[in-house]
């Protein structure tokens, strides 16, 4: 199924509309593998709906979708998926090991039911994010960056092998967001790819090893040290780039 | 013995209605529920001059085929840029009200009237019985609610899963490969189904409450989707009892007086529930309270 030479993720000219309005528009792009991969762009840029095209999550206007080289239908086990914080209700009554056993349910076909080998994966996925203490906790009672790390622990029982994340750094506190970046550079030590749409300009250089940045239309793509330039950032950004990153900075005035 | 009929249908329509309501709830589609049970009128009032017969196969498959067109009808009107509650609201009242319009049509000419339809007469429902191969084989409601409510515990225990997660987290489901699709028709059709096997037991307005009350009951007494489930249907059946009761002591409606029942428990539970009770808030602010005066002083 896993053909080798094909890129991880690649697309072609790909568009996605919302009530014909355009908000991509013919990006073609064909990702590394093995790397954690910025996703960055200005708020309305399409960096959630670029994840969500590529995830087959919204119809598309026109372009392909390949994940290693085969429509998306084909590999979905192979992939991860981390949604926005706010697009569930945290009142749903579960508690937080059952929300992460949900990662197995694509592995388990229509009718198995979790069972204990998925109980184990779930709640090694939760020690990993440092959360094993709150499995019976009832998720309402949890603050945001604890809801973040949770969907983290779903994304890791899925096991897959290219995960997508929207926005996991927002709103969360030091802690988890250290805790994310330590599991995201463990699975990249796994060899898995991993796509983050992020907002702080700030850590983008420390955290991705290679940046898309988007803003309707791809404006660039590649490795973070050639391609997360202020030429660049102004492209995308316009003239809404108020503050540049503080490495920029430091080279300016040194 | 004609007494435990009528209860027994008052408590397999509220199981089964309760066991769908609480995906309803949770997927925020109460009102769905709401316009479904009164859309698939015009279905009944079809299926009822083709059939002649108020209980029958084809009816459930035409009430059924009514529920997915409002359904498809709904999301139409909203993909269309009708506002989501209009969108619902234009829908099932146009079908509604075309169901009234056939029904006052024909009442002459068929034994089906809006009372009937809309009020429901469970107390006839002991009258109304299977008779096969000579035995007498109980009333036919008891038959038609009790395959709805085995097959909705069906569906919800095969699918247990798969409902969760795309009541929980949809966006996820579809990256999982769920069809969320298929499961979210599969559950309109099965209220469609319920709602006109309910009918005549509960009538086409009072099956909503039915559908929704002991569902939003059980979520306020539980943190627990199995819980919630097991607690709606157990609300559900204590306000059939105890509205049959009820009606017959104030010698009024039985299905209003089921439906008041279920009221009752839901403002109880809003007031009393362990967690998110109102008075249970207070008390427990009430002691905090009393616990930081005494260390204070």
């Amino acid at each position: 199924m896993k053909q080798k030479h094909a890129a991880p993720v690649s697309v072609e000219r790909l568009s996605v509309a919302y009530h014909k309005k355009p908000v991509l528009r013919e990006i073609t792009y064909a990702s590394p593998e093995g790397e954690l991969i910025g996703i960055i762009g200005p708020n309305g840029a399409g960096k959630s709906t670029f994840i969500k095209a590529v995830l087959g999550l919204l119809p598309l206007t026109g372009g392909t979708v390949h994940i290693y080289g085969q429509p998306y239908r084909a590999t979905q086990q192979l992939i991860g998926y981390v949604p926005q914080r706010e697009s569930v209700d945290w009142d749903f009554p579960t508690d937080v090991l059952d929300v992460v056993m949900m990662g197995r349910y694509g592995k388990l076909g229509w009718f198995k039911r979790p069972g204990k080998p998925d109980r184990d994966i779930a709640m090694a996925c939760l020690d990993k994010v440092g959360m094993a203490d709150f499995a019976k906790r009832q998720i309402s009672q949890l603050s945001g960056g604890q809801q973040q790390r949770v969907f983290l622990a779903r994304a890791l029982a899925q096991d897959a092998t290219i995960y997508f994340m929207d926005e996991p750094f927002a709103g969360v506190d030091a802690a988890t967001e250290k805790a994310i970046i330590q599991v995201l550079q463990e699975l990249r030590a796994h060899n898995k790819t991993v796509f983050v749409v992020h907002h702080d300009l700030q850590t983008v250089t420390d955290y991705f090893d290679s940046v898309i940045l988007l803003n309707m239309r791809l404006i660039a793509a590649g490795p973070t040290k050639e391609t997360f330039t202020v030429e660049n950032l102004q492209k995308t950004y316009g003239g809404r780039l108020a503050i540049l990153p503080r490495q920029f900075d430091l080279t300016m005035m040194g | 013995m004609n007494e435990l009929w009528i209860i027994l249908t008052g408590m397999l329509v509220a199981s089964s209605c309760a066991l769908l309501g609480c995906f309803l709830i949770l997927r925020k589609m109460a009102m769905v529920g709401d316009a479904i049970s009164h859309a698939v009128l015009p279905g009944i009032v079809v299926a009822f001059l083709v059939t002649g017969d108020r209980h029958s196969f084809p009816m459930l498959l035409g009430a059924a085929a009514f529920g997915l067109v409002t359904t498809l009808l709904i999301e139409s009107l909203r993909k269309s840029g009708v506002q989501a509650d209009a969108a619902i609201s234009v829908t099932f009242t146009s079908l509604f009200s075309v169901g009234i319009i056939l029904v006052s049509l024909f009442a002459r000419q068929v034994d089906l009237d809006l009372d009937c339809v809309l009020y429901g007469e469970i107390i006839y429902v002991p009258w109304d019985t299977i008779i096969w191969n000579g035995l007498d084989w109980g009333p036919k409601a008891v038959w038609i609610v009790g395959t709805t409510l085995v097959l909705n515990a069906l569906a919800i225990l095969l699918f247990y899963k798969q409902l969760k997660l795309s009541a929980f987290d949809p966006a996820m489901a579809v990256a999982l490969g769920i069809p969320v699709a298929f499961f979210h028709y599969l559950l309109m059709g099965l209220v469609s189904v319920t709602t006109v096997a309910s009918f005549e037991s509960v009538g086409a307005i009072l099956v909503v409450a039915m559908l929704i009350v002991p569902a939003a009951t059980a979520y306020l007494l539980t943190d627990r989707l199995s819980r919630m489930l097991l607690y709606s249907v157990l609300t559900g059946c204590l306000s059939a009892v105890t509205g049959y009761f009820l009606a017959g002591a104030l010698d009024a409606s039985v299905a209003g007086a089921m439906t008041v029942m279920a009221g009752v428990f839901f403002i109880l539970a809003l007031f009393l529930s362990p967690r998110h009770g109102i008075v249970t808030r207070w008390w427990q602010r009430m002691r905090l309270r009393r616990d930081l005066a005494s260390h204070g002083e």
